[in-house]
C-alpha cells in the first residue's frame, strides 16, 4: 500500500472561524445556563424526586457510547489488520477522546455536588459499576492518547497493534460498564437485563462509527478533499451492518420480556400506551434509528448517494438519542412494581397511582448542558484536525487501493 | 495581730464544714448528670463505635394504620426538619411538589381481586442487602453495623444512581438551596437522603422514631430486632409478617403485617 499522506485540515480560515465562534457561542450559553443550575439548583430543571435522570444524561450517556464506538474504524485497521481503515485510524481515535470528554462534561456538570468531582476521583466503593466506569473512562483517555502517539509518532509506529488491542479490550470494558449501570439495577422492570451491556456495545458501533461518518465527509468536503468510493462503501456497509445488529437485539430483548407475564405492563408501556415513550421508541428508535438507515444503507441506488449516506449517518444518530430516551427516562417513568396484585390507589410520594408514570417534561436548561457537550466534542475535534496531521490527505480509491487490505 | 486560739479554732470550723458542704454539692454536680445519663435502653454512649449487637427494625401492621391518616409524616417532617422546606421562588406547585423531599409517605392500596383497601406507612427499608449502597460511587451511601442505612452528606456527589437504584423509592434528592436546617438533620443542596431510623435520637440514648411515637394506633413498633424482649420482637413473633419486595432478598429491616 502505498504511503499514507496526513495533513492538517485546510479549509478557509473565515469559514474556520465562523464554525468555532458558532460552536463556542453553542457552549457559551450552555456555560450560563450551567451556573445558573449551580447557583439555583436542580429545581430549575425537570428533574424530579421520581424521574432522577434526565435529558443531560441521555445526552451524556449517548456521547459516551458513541465515543467508545469511535475506536471502531482505528481497531479494525490495528488489532484486525485491515489495511483500508488505516488512514482513518487517527481521526477515529481523536473523535473517541473528544465524544469522551463531551460526555463526561455533561456527566459531571450534572452531578448535584460538582465540585466534590475530587471525592468522586478519589473515593471509590468497588462494588458501584460507577466506580469502576470513573476510572474505565479517565483510562480510556489516557489508553487513547497513547494509541494515537503510537500512530502519530513514525518511530512508536511498531507498538500500534499492542496499544491498538489494548484500546480496544479496554472500549469493551468500557461500555460493558455503561450498559451495566442499567443492567445491574435490580429495582426497575425496564433494566436488570444482561443484555443492556451488549445492547450498549453494538449500539456503540453504530452511533460512533455514524459519527464518525459524519465528520469525515463534512472535513473533507470542506477542504475539497476525496473520499472514493471504495472507502465510503466499506463504511456505509459497516454502518449497514451494525444497525442491522442493533435490531436484532432490540427484538430479543422485547420478545424475551414479552414471553414472561411479569413484563407484560412494561412491554405495553414501551410498545403500546407510554405517550412520548412509546412514540420515540417507534418512530425515533425504530423507524428513524434502525429500519429507514438500513433501507438506504442497503439500497442499490441509495446507498451510492452521498446525500442519502450522511442522512442515514443523522437518522442513526437521532435514533440513537431516541433509544437513550426511551431507556434511561422511560426506565424510570414506569411505576416500580412494589405491591404485586395490588393497585395503589394514594401516595404521598407519587408512587404510580392507578398505573400513572411518573411526570417528566426536559427543560431548557437540561437540552442546553446536553448541547453544550456535543458542541465541546465538535469544536475540540475541529481544532485538532485544524493543528495537527489527523486527516489522510486522500482517500481515493487509487491512494486507497483495497486490493492489499 | 494575735489572735485567740478559740476565734481561729470557730473560724476553721466554718470554713471546714462550708469546704465540706461545697465539695459535695460540687460532687453531686459532677456525678448526678452522669447517673441521669444512665438510661434504661440498649444505646450506647457516641464515644463508643457502633456494633451489630443491636439490628434496628420496624414492624408495620396495616391492619392498625387509620384510613387518611398522616401523623407518621407529620411527626417526620417536623422532627427531621423537612417542614422547614420553602418552594423555591419561581418553582411552581406542581414541580415543588414532586421535587420536594420525603423519608415517610403514606400509601393506600386496593387489592386487585378482593378490592379490600389497605393504608400503610412506606419508608426507607433499612435493607441488609441495600441496592443503594451497592451502587453508590464513593460509599456515600452505607449501612451501619446496627442497621441503619443512610447517606454520608460528606461524601454524596449528588449522582442520584442510589435513587434509581432504590427498590422502594425511598430517597430524596435535595434540588434547592436549604434556608433552615435541624442540626440532627443536616442538609445541603445537591445531596441525597431517606429515612434514618432518628438515628439522631438513638445515638443519644434514645430509644423510639418520631413516626413510632406520633402514631396514635401503635401501628408502628420500632426496636431492636436481634433483643427477643423487644416489642417489635414480641409483634413478630405473634405474628406473621412480610417483607416488601421479598423476592429481591434484600432482607429488610423494616417488615410489614397484612400486606
Amino acid at each position: 500500500m502505498k504511503k499514507i499522506h496526513y495533513r492538517e485540515w485546510g479549509i478557509e480560515s473565515p469559514r474556520y472561524w465562523g464554525l468555532l465562534a458558532l460552536l463556542g457561542a453553542v457552549i457559551a450559553v450552555a456555560g450560563f445556563a450551567v451556573l445558573y443550575k449551580e447557583s439555583q439548583g436542580l429545581w430549575i430543571t425537570g428533574m424530579n424526586n421520581q424521574v432522577v435522570w434526565g435529558l443531560p444524561h441521555v445526552f451524556a450517556i449517548f456521547l459516551i457510547v458513541a465515543a467508545s464506538g469511535a475506536l471502531n474504524v482505528a481497531s479494525i485497521s490495528s488489532v484486525f489488520d485491515q489495511k483500508m481503515y488505516k488512514p482513518l485510524a487517527r481521526l477515529s481515535g481523536l473523535l473517541a477522546m473528544t465524544l469522551l470528554v463531551g460526555g463526561l462534561l455533561i456527566l459531571v456538570l450534572d452531578l448535584g455536588q460538582p465540585d466534590r468531582l475530587i471525592v468522586a476521583m478519589t473515593t471509590y466503593n468497588f462494588k458501584s459499576i460507577f466506580a469502576w466506569n470513573v476510572l474505565l473512562y479517565v483510562g480510556f483517555l489516557a489508553i487513547v492518547a497513547v494509541y494515537l502517539f503510537t500512530m502519530m509518532e513514525r518511530k512508536a509506529n511498531k507498538y500500534t497493534k499492542m496499544a491498538g488491542t489494548f484500546a480496544f479490550v479496554w472500549r469493551l470494558v468500557l461500555t460493558t460498564g455503561t450498559g451495566s449501570i442499567f443492567g445491574f439495577i435490580v429495582a426497575r422492570q425496564g433494566y436488570d437485563a444482561a443484555i443492556m451491556a451488549p445492547m450498549f456495545i453494538i449500539m456503540s458501533f453504530a452511533y460512533g462509527l455514524a459519527f464518525f461518518m459524519l465528520m469525515l465527509m463534512f472535513t473533507f468536503n470542506a477542504d475539497g478533499r476525496e473520499i472514493g468510493d471504495k472507502v465510503m462503501n466499506r463504511l456505509r456497509r459497516l454502518l449497514g451492518v451494525f444497525t442491522a445488529a442493533i435490531f436484532y437485539f432490540v427484538v430479543v430483548y422485547h420478545l424475551t420480556n414479552l414471553y414472561g407475564t411479569e413484563n407484560h405492563a412494561y412491554e405495553a408501556f414501551i410498545l403500546l400506551n407510554g405517550g412520548i415513550y412509546t412514540q420515540l421508541f417507534w418512530g425515533g428508535w425504530v423507524l428513524a434509528g434502525l429500519l429507514v438507515p438500513m433501507a438506504i444503507l442497503f439500497h442499490p441506488a441509495l446507498s451510492q448517494s452521498r446525500g442519502a449516506i450522511i442522512a442515514a449517518c443523522l437518522l442513526v444518530i437521532l435514533g440513537g438519542l431516541s433509544a437513550m430516551y426511551v431507556v434511561v427516562i422511560g426506565g424510570q417513568a414506569f411505576p416500580m412494581s412494589m405491591f404485586p396484585g395490588h393497585t395503589i390507589i394514594e401516595s404521598g410520594f407519587y408512587d404510580g397511582v392507578n398505573g400513572e408514570i411518573a411526570a417528566y417534561s426536559p427543560s431548557l436548561v437540561e437540552l442546553l448542558l446536553g448541547l453544550g457537550g456535543v458542541a465541546v466534542a465538535i469544536i475540540a475535534a475541529l481544532i485538532a484536525v485544524r493543528i495537527l496531521q489527523f486527516l489522510p490527505a486522500s482517500l481515493s480509491d487509487e491512494v486507497v487501493d483495497p486490493h492489499h487490505g | 495581730m494575735i489572735v485567740s486560739q478559740t476565734e481561729n479554732s470557730a473560724i476553721d470550723e466554718n470554713r471546714r464544714e462550708f469546704l465540706s458542704v461545697a465539695g459535695k454539692a460540687a460532687a453531686a454536680t459532677v456525678v448526678a448528670p452522669g447517673v441521669f445519663l444512665h438510661t434504661v435502653g440498649n444505646a450506647a454512649p457516641r464515644s463508643e463505635p457502633v456494633t451489630d449487637a443491636v439490628r434496628y427494625g420496624m414492624l408495620i401492621d396495616t391492619s392498625k394504620c387509620a384510613d387518611g391518616c398522616s401523623d407518621c409524616v407529620s411527626a417526620c417532617d417536623k422532627e427531621n426538619g423537612l417542614d422547614m422546606l420553602i418552594k423555591p421562588e419561581g418553582a411552581s406547585d406542581e414541580a415543588w411538589a414532586r421535587q420536594k423531599p420525603r423519608w415517610i409517605r403514606s400509601v393506600k392500596l386496593k387489592d386487585n381481586l378482593t378490592g379490600k383497601v389497605t393504608s400503610l406507612p412506606m419508608m426507607c427499608q433499612h435493607c441488609e442487602h441495600p441496592p443503594c449502597v451497592d451502587v453508590c460511587p464513593t460509599g456515600a451511601s452505607f449501612r451501619r453495623d446496627d442497621g441503619i442505612v443512610m447517606v454520608d452528606r460528606h461524601t454524596c456527589i449528588g449522582c442520584r444512581y442510589c435513587m434509581m437504584a432504590c427498590p422502594y423509592k425511598a430517597r430524596s434528592f435535595i434540588h434547592e438551596h436549604v434556608q433552615l436546617k435541624p442540626t440532627a438533620a443536616p442538609r445541603g443542596k445537591g445531596c441525597v437522603e431517606s429515612c434514618t431510623l432518628c438515628v439522631h435520637r438513638l445515638d443519644n440514648g434514645g430509644t423510639t422514631t418520631a413516626c413510632q411515637d406520633a402514631c396514635s394506633s401503635g401501628a408502628i413498633v420500632f426496636g431492636d430486632l436481634r433483643d427477643p424482649d423487644s416489642e417489635v420482637s414480641k409483634a413478630m413473633a405473634k405474628h406473621s409478617t412480610t417483607q416488601l419486595r421479598a423476592d429481591l432478598k434484600l432482607n429488610t429491616g423494616v417488615r410489614y403485617r397484612g400486606v
